[in-house]
């Protein structure tokens, strides 16, 4: 019997999510055992006329990471849901957006304009921008179209399933790989796989007390207790908003979680969510009062949408009128 | 809708108390009061009710503002609903701002069953606030947007 056939891609991502699935470690072996892999950019020598050559269908199972960002990104994700049966938004760019996403809240030409020709290690005095069509003397070159908008793999194309994560952590992947691997049967169809549906709050263990905050701490200027929850200290941490299953790892080297694992279950905006809870413990009534300890966040979009911008329910934002 | 503003009727949500906001609208309309027709009102039992997707998801399916109405700080039923209510609104007021949505689109106002002139008088008032933004047009958006990008350079590669 041929084994099942495995495709791993990479679009708008930073290939961490590549070295999460390495780190299985020793387990990798089992998995290419398993599998016949077919498609790997990044670990593999293959081509896009490879999978082009593919029966559609073919391909049983595509981890897909990374946002759609420009039109190489776009393509393939047609492409790869063309010839597999399942595809999968793996970590927090295809599923929400992520790092990447966050370019949704300015603008292609702002974007362009700052790294061709404000950074300060840059000349340009004729504004050079790139092209998607050169003739080069060897010949015509084609570069992806850089679009307006970073969007979600499942805002492009049907996704089967969704593995959350910045990255997804190696011992939830292997969970899904040996749940797949010993045949069990598929969850069904949308559903979040490979993460915890409570919230990452029910993993940190911190002890949690009535919160009364009076002010905001920013990581850098407070030294928070190892044995008190942080948001009870002041630290806006995105527990509360955040789905478990990463093993709260942020929290227990004492840093705030930032949200990578995406909204809570049953949440469908996880800023919104975390603006809601964190509206509800800061114990203060005056609006001047309230302003002035809203002031201490210095990107809220930022804070609370970290991994999310694209999928919320804003998307991003709005063209000037 | 139509873009000219002459012709354009804003969609607003008003999300109300039931036990002051709310009733300052029943009072409202049983005294014959004037005014704008614009706003739909969802009752929520206070305005601590209101999570600030509810307000988001508003905009989304087409709202052009968004109105929160409370009891007076101090009157809340609840105690301290409406002092979420004001945080939630302030914070969210900031979200709107980096996505590029005015944020006078959102309003937040204390109303007391007592005060059915101010229902009238607010809700006209935001409706002409509104009208002067213009619509909001986030249903068609900007996935909408980022489809025909994608299908304008399809047609260019083939």
């Amino acid at each position: 019997m041929s084994k099942p056939k495995l495709a791993l891609y990479w679009a708008a991502s930073c290939g961490g999510c590549e070295v999460a699935v390495l780190d299985v470690a020793e387990k990798i072996l089992d998995v290419a055992g398993f599998f016949d892999i077919v498609f790997w950019p990044c670990a593999m020598d293959f081509k896009y006329k490879d999978v082009e050559a593919m029966p559609d269908s073919s391909i049983d199972l595509c981890l897909f990471n990374g946002a759609i960002r420009n039109s190489e990104n776009e393509a393939l994700a047609h492409l790869l849901r063309r010839k597999a049966k399942v595809l999968v938004a793996f970590g927090s760019c295809a599923m929400d957006g992520c790092i990447p996403g966050l370019a949704n809240l300015t603008t292609r030409e702002e974007i362009l304009e700052t790294a061709y020709q404000q950074t300060p290690s840059t000349l340009n005095p004729d504004r050079v921008r790139p092209l998607t069509q050169f003739t080069a003397p060897e010949g015509e070159l084609d570069i992806p179209k850089f679009y307006e908008s970073v969007r979600t793999l499942a805002q492009v194309v049907p996704v089967e399933y969704f593995i959350p994560g910045c990255p997804p952590q190696p011992p939830q992947i292997l969970n899904v790989m040996s749940a797949i691997m010993q045949g069990a049967a598929l969850p069904p169809p949308g559903s979040v796989i490979g993460a915890g549906d409570k919230t990452c709050c029910e993993e940190c263990g911190r002890p949690r007390k009535e919160k009364h905050l009076k002010r905001l701490y920013r990581v850098w200027e407070i030294e928070p207790k190892a044995e008190e929850c942080l948001l009870d200290q002041g630290v806006i941490c995105m527990g509360p908003a955040t789905r478990s299953g990463c093993g709260a790892l942020c929290v227990k080297a004492n840093m705030p979680c930032r949200g990578c694992y995406g909204a809570a279950p049953n949440v469908t905006d996880q800023g919104a969510k975390m603006i809601s809870a964190l509206s509800s413990v800061i114990d203060l009534q005056e609006p001047a009062e309230i302003n002035s300890v809203l002031d201490q966040i210095a990107d809220p979009a930022g804070t609370f949408y970290r991994f999310s911008v694209p999928n919320s329910m804003l998307h991003r934002k709005q063209p000037s009128a | 809708m139509e873009t000219k503003s002459n012709n354009f009727e804003p969609r607003i949500v008003g999300f109300l108390c039931n036990w002051c906001s709310y009733t300052g609208a029943d009072l409202a309309g049983t005294s014959r009061m004037k005014s704008a027709p614009n706003l739909r009102i969802v009752r929520l039992m206070c305005s601590g009710r209101v999570d600030p997707s509810f307000i988001l998801r508003a905009f989304q399916l087409g709202a052009d503002g968004v109105l929160v109405g409370g009891c007076h700080p101090g009157d809340c039923h609840y105690q301290e609903g409406n002092f979420k209510a004001l945080r939630r609104v302030l914070m969210l007021k900031r979200i709107l701002r980096q996505f590029g949505i005015d944020d006078r689109r959102l309003r937040l106002e204390w109303i007391s069953a007592a005060e059915g002139e101010k229902f009238a008088k607010v809700s006209t008032e935001f409706t002409e606030e509104v009208r002067a933004l213009g619509p909001l047009r986030l249903e068609t958006g900007v996935l909408a947007q980022s489809r025909a990008e994608e299908l304008a350079t399809q047609e260019v590669a083939a």
